[in-house]
């Protein structure tokens, strides 16, 4: 049993079939990756997980609860969070700011009146908040403006907010996405840092076969909306119907 | 001291100097001087600095840090004075029980539209806003007039029960509003020379009222509450992913943004009992985003100095007329005086409205922050300080 | 029955005039994406228009008339209107008289020239800037109008009168078997929804069936990829707002004789038609033009003294309440695209 499971799930836009009775098994603390060509439902299936998107049909279950019906903010605070293609940080905050809210969300939750309280009597965020900005190694950035830092420092921020709330789960939409080579090997290494020392489920939505290989342990392909294989990625490379999938749509 | 940083409590000190010696700062000419016009400091104008100023600072705790343009404030502040006034009506003259209770009425009033117009954001929220005002000022005129007394207004009469008062005084007048006896109309003049400097009772009220909301907002900006609603402003998408419901942080927001208005409509009527429906009309609503705007909102000073300009600048202009400018340019040759004259004209007097919108396109298209902005610009350019764009913006102090 | 027609034919003028400008508003946005508080505003100027041009035929001198006199016994003086001593008394009276429709060709130019300048000189800037921002602009540029044509023309409302054909009432119950004077409908009202529907049509058709109006509608629909392919869309949108101005604007012209213009008269509209443009769909031209009639009917309606004495204040608050319903149940209004204006 993994910590998600997800089955025969369908979701249809008008005529479309985005995705057609997928059933996915993803096993506590791996790192498993979702490929699959263009328009092959990783996004949508995605949106399924997260509250986005509600599937008209199966069911989704994270650590034995139905997601299902939740909004989003909901879900996170199962304990699952998600990381965007691009970036979605608070761009008019400061970097610390920017840490601090995820921390403030795991030990509040999803509503808490503080109005009146003060930052400095909030010793525990402060000191949580700089600590993950240490590991994500922006401790130097803790006052810039959020919006104004490169693609690479938004992303690891992004994805220490992410780590900040201790999720059980955590999804990346093609992480690496748009990056340069340099900031994407960053980004491999950083995700290869957190598998390591942290106890902790990622799931990976990739275009990047070079993330992938280096990353996952486990790859399920998805195509027209439905898992095609589910394998090892040693087993992964040389399958006919991942090379029909993906050569079938090249030619 | 009080839980702010050292910026927040000078900011804070300042302006409890101002408001404290308005009396003084409002009226630097001799009353027999040709100056005497631009005074400000006699009670009435100075009540308006303070309640408008109150009205502001709470607009901007909505707008400022969530973002969320309501463009229907004003049905607060005309609910808070209605039901002060009817507190008056009712139980006594002492303004106490009448602030509250227009703070609460407000306040429910708030959840009720709150809790309907935030389910949507944008313009749609500006425009749900706008239609529960104009629902409200609608009715008020209408159906509501046993409540409201339609277009004459909800005003005193001499057969008011007032349980815990007098229906009339001794004299057989209608008695006044008071602070557990204190009237709030007792002035106290003071004659320096030829100066005149009058001590309002209802203005000090009012002025240690708007430091105490100033205070309250200040810690509010500051507060992991504040930064929620900024954070709401900023990313909403990220913060539902992140776990933190963006609604009840608004509707909290809304609701206390809407009580601010309602103790503003609350003194209104304290200072002056009677509340009308055109407090609640949408150019009223209007005005309280110019306050906002034209001071810095988002900024903690702006909306503050906002109010006070916008006041301050109605009530000189208005009362220049063209006698005035040809007396101040009487220096100039006669045609060229006349001319002059002729150009400035439709800008004062009952054209106070053209130059307060003139002003504020401007400050819209050039000086996004507002008065703030412009003073903060003002001062680099003095300092002389190499341009800080790049400088991170949070370690920049939201004035 | 006949109060029910006379309901909705009280309802069609109204409402062509929110259909109107919020079919301008609507324009404005879906090409521009510009939220334009200053529309009402534009309505204004076009009354006004037609008080100008009133005005300027009913330039007099003054002649002495030694035959009569006064009842101080001093000469008569005489007032001429220029007009027609230029072209004879008859065919001058005509023209004064006829002053309202004739400032439809007098206010087309204004109105494209006083679009252009708008959109040229202050919203271009501003089309990357946030709604909010968009909005508190337009929306001193509306003060700035309304003061501008207060200065001049004062604050009082300024009777403008429909050609003398148009005064008095048709009898349209009659038509229908109805009783005599049961169902009675001025004139000019019924010019006026006429006029709309023409307009709206002629809108329409342009957008429908000429190149220029297929380049504006697809770049309503998506923006960017018509910019792509090369076409300087911008001018066009231009252009569209100009047309919006005018619409806007003999909106107003015809509007002249049903209600005197006042300065504020562009505002009290602006309100209304924002909540059409919302109920219908932000961003969908049918949409305006349905709401804008709906909305005017159902005011008129809700007016009708059965109704008030049910529901006490109804016809106050109908418009706002029918646009909170329309927009708790349906967030895109009646006709609404998706993605248009979601954030």
């Amino acid at each position: 049993m993994g910590i998600l499971e997800v089955k025969d799930v369908n979701k249809r836009f008008g005529g479309l079939q985005a995705l057609g009775d997928v059933n996915l098994s993803i096993a506590e603390n791996s790192v498993h990756a979702i490929i699959g060509p263009n328009g092959a439902g990783k996004s949508t299936l995605l949106n399924c997980l997260v509250g986005k998107l509600i599937p008209d049909t199966g069911s989704v279950m994270f650590d034995g609860q139905s997601v299902l019906g939740r909004t989003p903010f909901q879900i996170n605070q199962m304990g699952i969070s998600r990381v965007f293609q691009t970036p979605e940080i608070f761009g008019d905050l400061s970097v610390m700011e920017n840490m601090m809210i995820p921390c403030f969300a795991k030990r509040d939750g999803s509503f808490r009146m503080h109005a009146i309280e003060n930052m400095l009597n909030e010793q525990d965020i402060v000191e949580k908040a700089e600590r993950m900005l240490i590991d994500m190694n922006m401790i130097d950035k803790r006052d810039m403006h959020a919006a104004s830092m490169s693609r690479g420092d938004k992303r690891r921020l992004e994805i220490g907010m992410c780590l900040a709330q201790e999720p059980r789960l955590l999804l990346l939409d093609e992480p690496t996405a748009g990056m340069a080579r340099a900031d994407t090997n960053n980004t491999i290494d950083l995700l290869k840092q957190i598998k390591d020392e942290r106890d902790i489920t990622i799931a990976i939505i990739e275009h990047d076969m070079h993330v992938v290989f280096s990353l996952a342990e486990r790859i399920t392909v998805l195509a027209q909306g439905t898992p095609l294989v589910e394998d090892l990625p040693e087993n992964i490379k040389g399958h006919p119907k991942v090379r029909e999938a993906y050569l079938g749509e090249a030619a | 001291m009080l839980g702010l940083n050292k910026h927040d409590r000078t900011l804070l000190i300042i302006v409890a100097i101002l408001t404290m010696c308005a009396p003084f700062i409002l009226n630097p000419f001799p009353t027999d001087s040709g100056m005497a016009q631009f005074n400000a400091g006699y009670p009435d104008l100075m009540q308006r600095f303070v309640i408008f100023g109150i009205f502001a600072i709470g607009f901007n705790i909505l707008f400022g840090l969530t973002g969320y343009l309501s463009f229907g404030h004003a049905a607060f502040l005309g609910v808070g004075s209605y039901s002060a006034v009817w507190m008056f009506k009712l139980l006594s003259m002492n303004v106490i029980p009448a602030i509250l209770l227009a703070m609460i009425i407000s306040g429910l009033f708030a959840v009720l539209i709150g809790y309907v117009s935030l389910r949507r954001s944008g313009i749609y929220f500006s425009i749900l806003t706008l239609a529960f005002a104009q629902m409200s000022f609608n009715l008020a005129y209408s159906v509501l007039t046993p409540i409201t007394n339609g277009e004459t207004g909800l005003q005193l009469t001499l057969d008011d029960p007032r349980i815990l008062g007098v229906s009339a005084t001794a004299d057989g007048g209608i008695p006044v509003t008071s602070l557990f006896g204190l009237e709030m109309r007792s002035t106290y003049e003071m004659a320096v020379g030829p100066w005149a400097f009058q001590f309002n009772a209802g203005y000090y009220l009012c002025a240690l009222i708007m430091l105490a909301s100033f205070y309250l907002s200040i810690r509010i900006f500051r507060s992991p509450f504040g930064m929620m609603l900024r954070a709401v402003k900023s990313n909403q998408t990220r913060l539902n992913y992140t776990g933190l419901n963006p609604r009840p942080y608004t509707l909290a927001a809304f609701v206390i943004s809407g009580m601010y208005a309602g103790l503003a409509g609350g003194l209104m009527a304290s200072m002056d009992p009677l509340a009308g429906a055109e407090r609640m009309q949408w150019t009223a609503s209007g005005e309280v985003v110019l306050m906002s705007i034209l001071g810095g909102a988002g900024t903690l000073i702006g909306p503050v100095l906002g109010a006070g300009f916008i006041k301050y600048f109605e009530n000189i202009f208005s009362k220049i007329n063209d006698t005035v400018l040809h007396n101040w340019f009487a220096f100039l040759p006669d045609g060229l005086e006349d001319a002059v004259v002729f150009i400035i004209h439709p800008f004062i007097g009952k054209g106070w409205h053209l130059t307060l919108g003139i002003l504020f396109m401007l400050v819209v298209i050039f000086l996004p922050g507002g008065l703030v902005e412009g003073g903060q610009r003002i001062r680099r350019l003095f300092s002389k300080k190499p341009a800080d764009d790049g400088k991170p913006a949070a370690t920049k102090p939201a004035e | 029955m006949d109060a029910i027609i006379l309901q909705i034919l009280n309802g069609l003028d109204k409402g062509s005039a929110y259909a109107l400008i919020a079919l301008g508003l609507t324009l404005i946005f879906g090409t521009l994406g510009v939220v334009n508080f200053a529309h009402g505003a534009l309505f204004m100027i076009g009354a006004f228009c037609a008080v100008t041009l009133s005005k300027i035929l009913n330039i007099s001198f003054e002649t002495i008339d030694e035959t009569q006199v006064d009842f101080l016994g001093n000469p008569l003086k005489v007032k001429t209107p220029y007009v027609e001593a230029w072209f004879g008394p008859e065919t001058g009276a005509a023209l004064i008289d006829w002053s309202v429709p004739l400032a439809i060709f007098f206010s087309i130019p204004i109105m494209i020239a006083v679009g252009f300048i708008m959109e040229r000189g202050l919203i271009k800037h501003f089309y990357k800037r946030a709604h909010a921002d968009q909005i508190l602009v337009t929306f001193g540029l509306a003060i700035v109008l309304q003061e501008v044509v207060k200065y001049f023309y004062g604050a009082n409302p300024i009777p403008t009168g429909a050609p003398d054909v148009f005064k008095g009432s048709f009898d349209f119950g009659v038509l229908f078997g109805f009783d005599p004077n049961a169902i009675i409908y001025p004139y000019w009202r019924l010019v006026y929804f006429g006029f709309s529907t023409l307009i709206i049509g002629s809108v329409f058709a342009f957008l429908q069936f000429t190149t220029f109006g297929m380049v504006v509608r697809a770049g309503m629909a998506d923006r960017e990829t018509v910019g792509l392919l090369g076409i300087n869309i911008d001018k066009r949108f231009t252009i569209m707002f100009g047309i919006a101005a005018a619409v806007a604007g003999l909106a107003g012209v015809m509007y002249a004789p049903i209600n005197s213009p006042n300065y504020h008269m562009g505002m009290d509209f602006l309100v209304l038609s924002f909540v059409v443009v919302v109920v219908g769909g932000m961003g969908s031209l049918p949409g305006a033009v349905l709401a804008g009639f709906l909305l005017g009917v159902l005011e008129s309606f809700a007016s009708m003294n059965e109704i008030k004495s049910l529901i006490p204040g109804i016809d106050q608050i109908i418009i706002y309440l029918v646009a909170i319903i329309i927009l708790l149940t349906r967030p895109r209004g009646l006709m609404g695209r998706k993605g248009v204006m979601e954030e």
